[in-house]
């Protein structure tokens, strides 16, 4: 039997560098079978090194300018095209928003199911089986019937990023993309910077939920982040309430993150929160109400008002750096 | 301005989440669920949006019986038709047979404007929106936090991996809102009364046409095999603070698991 073909769809940051979910993908496929990249994206050639690196043996590259300027429809004619055309047996896609886009799109045009939010693929068989947890505490199996391709979600961090050493052979891609289908024009990207470690890399993070009562008291969660030599975080209630920017984020429609310590500070612990973050190594949670479901997932809980603990602590360990 | 909101009737979010080990399906108690507040962003600036613009706002939803609950509470906020979707053998359905069916009732009403959530609070695929624009053959606009309809051009600001973009389409379009797009507005006591006596269509398989081996457990292609049940409660310690003097212990903490 030939060796399955596993996909995997990169996404391109604002470096021009290959997504570090994407080379978390390249570790699964190489686990799986022969692994492959596409890149549609003006920078797409310049991807191809790292790809290699990371294991992919090809990378399918198309740097058509529209691939830039403008989102989703000539990706997934391009991708329809290309599916259509390799047969590959699995795309893996990241767990991110133009890849999510795309993915869904390609479940209503060529009527196959899919499955998001996984974190382990294997094969039974010719049956694909794929790991997929719902909500905090049920864990799923799930196949797909269709005969492939099969599509599939990947959560951040499932898989280590490996530099396996290698090289890729380039694939062009050069798709006739009709400007017709070009309807979803990108006007602007402003890029969001933050100082300071960024949340997926930092060891430590401290996170700050609505408990702390006003985005003036925010302060209090950068202070103590700052002290730890961490990266400051939040929950979606204070995203949304602008307290803070989207990137801070952390969670089910955030990032998920899994530092060496995560402290919760005025956060309940919802669901969509602890999905976000449960994974890492120790969690200490500050928080006024007992009961409160972020408590089940603490190494350390403490019951008690954010607003006085936090900057006390933060002066002592002020005091004993 | 006709704009369409496909809304979901999901489990109370706020209760853990139960599967039945028989069907290995999601446990969804009547009486505990409610319209998925993620649905509610959608139902607002989808209002909004006709106050400015003019228009009329419908919201639909493919679910059991008891999903007309969700629909009561979107015409409570102010919708003005509701289209329910209820058939036997769409229970058991993917995001591949929910997007079809969607597709199928809404493609004849004929909107400028198709809102869904980004995704569901209890299935979270997030698959369907997407699928459903596919199928409608229209664009798609997601993971909204502003938008602005001029004349028959739409404007959406959203938050991707990369920074804020903006992006811009004509309308008819799908749009997915994320809870920045708008504060959903309370039913009034008015409202609430006259959503009971406004009128439901509803709607079966045969009546969208629909090929009941398309949709359901029988179009379905994901299939769960298996599911288990993992705790993720840790014997944790849990200390009580009475004027500053956890601080001892929390440094004591930090110093044991060395980051300190
Ligand atoms: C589809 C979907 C996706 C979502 N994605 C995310 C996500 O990615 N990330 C996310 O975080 N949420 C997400 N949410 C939202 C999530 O459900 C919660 O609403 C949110 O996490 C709550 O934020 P919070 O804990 O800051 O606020 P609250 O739930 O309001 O909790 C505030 C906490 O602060 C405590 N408190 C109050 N005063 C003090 C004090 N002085 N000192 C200490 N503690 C105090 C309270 O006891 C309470 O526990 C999502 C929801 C949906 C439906
Ligand atoms: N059964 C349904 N009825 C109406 N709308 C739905 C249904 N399922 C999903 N949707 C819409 O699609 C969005 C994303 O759902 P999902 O893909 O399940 O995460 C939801 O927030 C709704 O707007």
């Amino acid at each position: 039997m030939a060796e399955r073909r596993v996909w995997v769809w990169v996404e391109v940051d604002v470096e021009g560098r290959p997504d570090k979910l994407s080379l978390e993908l390249l570790t699964l496929a190489r686990s799986i079978g022969t692994a492959e990249a596409v890149v549609l994206h003006p920078d797409a050639a310049g991807t191809v090194e790292l790809l290699g690196e990371h294991g992919a043996s090809a990378v399918y590259v198309g740097n058509d300018a529209r691939f830039g300027d403008f989102v989703v429809d000539p990706h997934v004619d391009a991708m329809a095209a290309l599916l259509n055309d390799e047969s590959p047996d699995l795309v893996l896609f990241p767990s991110m928003f133009s890849a999510r886009d795309i993915q869904a799109r390609l479940v209503g045009r060529l009527g196959i199911g899919a499955i998001s939010n996984a974190t382990n693929v294997s094969y039974d068989g010719d049956d694909i089986v794929v790991t997929a947890p719902y909500g905090a505490e049920t864990i799923g199996t799930v196949t797909l019937d269709n005969d492939g391709p099969h599509l599939v979600q990947i959560r951040p961090k499932a898989f280590p990023i490996e530099a396996v050493g290698g090289s890729a052979e380039v694939r062009e891609v050069s798709p006739a993309i009709d400007d017709s289908r070009c309807r979803v024009r990108l006007l602007e990207t402003i890029e969001e910077v933050s100082e300071g470690p960024n949340l997926e890399d930092a060891t430590v993070i401290v996170s700050g939920g609505r408990g702390l009562g006003s985005a003036d008291n925010y302060i209090i969660v950068e202070e103590l982040a700052g002290q730890l030599g961490g990266a400051p975080g939040a929950s979606r209630a204070i995203v949304d309430a602008g307290w803070v920017p989207y990137s801070h984020q952390v969670g089910q429609t955030g990032k998920v993150v899994k530092p060496s310590l995560y402290v919760a500070v005025g956060i309940s612990g919802a669901i969509q929160h602890l999905v976000g973050m449960q994974g890492s190594s120790n969690i200490i949670a500050i928080n006024t109400d007992e009961d409160a479901p972020i408590f089940d997932v603490a190494d350390f809980g403490v019951v008690g008002d954010a607003l006085q603990i936090v900057p006390a602590l933060t002066a002592r360990l002020r005091e004993e750096s | 301005m006709n704009i369409v909101v496909c809304v979901k009737h999901v489990p109370n979010p706020d209760l853990p989440m139960v599967v039945d080990p028989e069907t290995r399906r999601l446990v969804r108690d009547p009486g505990e669920s409610v319209l998925d507040t993620a649905d509610e962003y959608g139902v607002e600036i989808a209002l909004q949006l006709a106050e400015m613009h003019g228009g009329e706002v419908t919201v639909v939803t493919m679910g059991p019986e008891a999903a007309d609950d969700a629909l009561r509470r979107a015409l409570a906020m102010g919708a003005h038709n509701a289209m329910h979707i209820v058939d036997e053998s769409l229970a058991g359905s993917d995001a591949l047979g929910t997007a079809r069916t969607l597709a199928a009732a809404v493609e004849p009403l004929d909107a400028d404007l198709v809102i869904c959530a980004t995704e569901s609070t209890d299935a979270y695929s997030g698959m369907v929106p997407g699928a459903l624009a596919e199928m409608l053959g229209l664009p798609q606009l997601t993971f909204a936090r502003e938008a602005e309809v001029d004349g028959d051009s739409i404007t959406v600001k959203r938050a991707v991996d990369t920074g804020v973009q903006t992006i811009q389409a004509t309308l008819p379009v799908v749009m997915t809102v994320t809870a920045s797009i708008a504060e959903p507005r309370y039913p009034t006591f008015r409202g609430l009364m006259q959503a009971k006596r406004k009128p439901v269509d509803v709607k079966s398989l045969a009546d969208l046409g629909l090929d009941a081996s398309l949709v359901g457990e029988a179009g379905a292609q994901e299939r769960v095999t298996e599911i288990a049940t993992e705790t993720v409660e840790k014997e944790g310690v849990k200390i009580h603070d009475d004027g500053g003097d956890s601080i001892d212990q929390i440094v004591a903490y930090l110093k044991r698991i060395e980051v300190i």
